[in-house]
């Protein structure tokens, strides 16, 4: 588990929605292929972080750079950064109007301009990588969530992205599901991509993480790997996270 | 029946009714165009764009349909010059479809904007989060969906445009309510008769069209 350069780096940033102060002075490194988890209370700014690194959220200060690049304004530039920033929401967002398969290959078709034929038998090569190749011609809500969740992870690959970011993926998942999901991102990690992760799921920081961000109140206040965090939690708080969530 | 029966009186009937749907084809043509245009404008990034489909929408849907008629013969024709035609009655009809293009058009924005609000928000950034512009966002995932949320509304506008087709008849163009006011004129003793002929035959039309467009709507759906 070795990390490379940085890909993903934040430096002093600073975000507020109105008076509350989201991200305050976070400053962040991600190296290439490092899988870093983000937890935290919730209203903690972990959703927030992880949307501003593709700009889905515009920050009021500091920088951010992804692969050496700072970040750019909005236009053509910033599409470009954003096709190689894979993202996945917590509630999915497929494009409910069209199939499964096209919701894989919109993206490669319309903003690589790869050819139809080429995109379709990557898509549906990255459909049978996360298990559902069956449900190719099918529609998002004919699926069910942890397959929904799947194919979008498979649309977020299928731009070949130099980073992936997970927006609380498994939090609209029943229970049955996020089991699912998490073996296809374990299997992600594994193949060396670079993830930022905001989860709840401590069992996949665990095992699947080089490090963990604890986020409190807009800071980040640890930065550990994840047997060192979790062992030894250096801050009241993080400890204080901890005990309330790993009693049950 | 005795004034169908006069093959005159009957070539002014069918004539009537054959400039209602010409009007009401090319304004539909026209009104959905610059509505779908206006509500991209409505829901841009861009303030000046926003402006000016606030702007459209406020101004026209806020005047009477007949006093923008009378402004497109009395204003663009008569005082401005705009000559669309060298025939009087193509002239007329023109003027009678940009007048009731900008009018509808205001409509069409409207139902096409309450549309977009349909499409969750969630999935246009996903859309910007793969890479495509403002603009293709609009195009490739917003606007089919929102379409498809608004047929249903969109055949009440058809429904609407196409009585509102009538107003035409007050600059001149001899459509179906002109033909039947000349008829009841000349045929004292039938004056119901020719009313519900004329109020029939748009019932004839109208009925059919709202019903495929629930047919549409269903058909079109996109599930949820």
């Amino acid at each position: 588990m070795t990390t490379g350069e940085p890909l993903i780096v934040l430096d002093g940033v600073n975000k507020h929605f109105g008076p509350l102060h989201v991200l305050n002075d976070v400053s962040l490194s991600v190296g290439k292929g490092e899988v870093v988890v983000v937890i935290g209370p919730s209203g903690s700014g972990k959703s927030t972080l992880c949307r501003a690194i593709n700009r889905l959220e515009p920050i009021d200060s500091g920088t951010i750079t992804f692969d050496g690049t700072p970040l750019p304004a909005e236009g053509k530039a910033l599409a470009k950064l954003r096709s190689e920033v894979g993202m996945v929401f917590q509630s999915f967002n497929l494009f409910a109007h069209k199939t499964i398969l096209e919701n894989v290959t919109l993206g490669p078709v319309k903003v690589r301009k790869e050819k139809p034929a080429a995109a379709r038998e990557r898509g549906l090569a990255l459909l049978d990588r996360v298990g559902i190749a069956n449900q190719a011609e099918k529609y998002p809500a004919q699926l069910s969530g942890g397959q929904q969740q799947r194919a979008a992870i498979a649309r977020a690959l299928a731009m070949q992205p130099k980073a992936m970011l997970f927006d609380e993926p498994t939090s609209a998942l029943d229970p049955e599901m996020v089991g699912e999901v998490l073996d296809v991102m374990t299997s992600l990690a594994r193949d060396g991509m670079t993830m930022v992760v905001v989860t709840h799921e401590m069992g996949f920081a665990r095992h699947a993480a080089n490090r963990v961000i604890f986020m409190a109140d807009g800071r980040l206040v640890e930065d550990a790997p994840p047997t060192e965090f979790f062992a030894n939690p250096r801050s009241d708080r993080a400890r204080d996270f901890l005990s309330k969530i790993l009693t049950h | 029946m005795h004034v169908f029966a006069d093959p005159t009186n009957l070539d002014a009937y069918l004539s009537g009714f054959l400039w209602i749907l010409k009007l009401t084809g090319a304004s539909a043509v026209l009104a959905l165009v610059l509505g779908v245009l206006l509500a991209a404008f409505r829901v841009s990034p861009v303030p000046v764009l926003r402006a000016v489909g606030a702007a459209w929408v406020s101004i026209f849907r806020n005047t009477p349909l007949t006093l923008i008629i009378f402004f497109c013969f009395f204003g663009l024709y008569s005082t401005l010059g705009l000559r669309l035609s060298d025939d009087l009655d193509r002239n007329n009809y023109w003027l009678g479809v940009i007048g009731l293009s900008v009018y509808t058009a205001a409509f069409v924005c409207e139902a096409v904007r309450s549309g977009v609000n349909t499409v969750p928000a969630g999935q246009a950034e996903a859309a910007r989060a793969i890479g495509l512009t403002f603009f293709q966002t609009l195009r490739i995932v917003i606007l089919p969906q929102a379409g498809r949320a608004v047929v249903a509304p969109l055949g009440s506008v058809l429904i609407a445009l196409c009585k509102n087709a009538t107003i035409v008849g007050t600059i001149g163009l001899i459509e179906a309510s002109s033909v039947m006011k000349d008829l009841i004129n000349s045929n004292g003793d039938a004056v119901i008769a020719i009313f519900l002929v004329f109020a029939g035959t748009f019932a004839a039309i109208l009925i059919p069209t709202g019903y495929f467009f629930g047919w549409l709507a269903n058909r079109l759906a996109v599930k949820r």
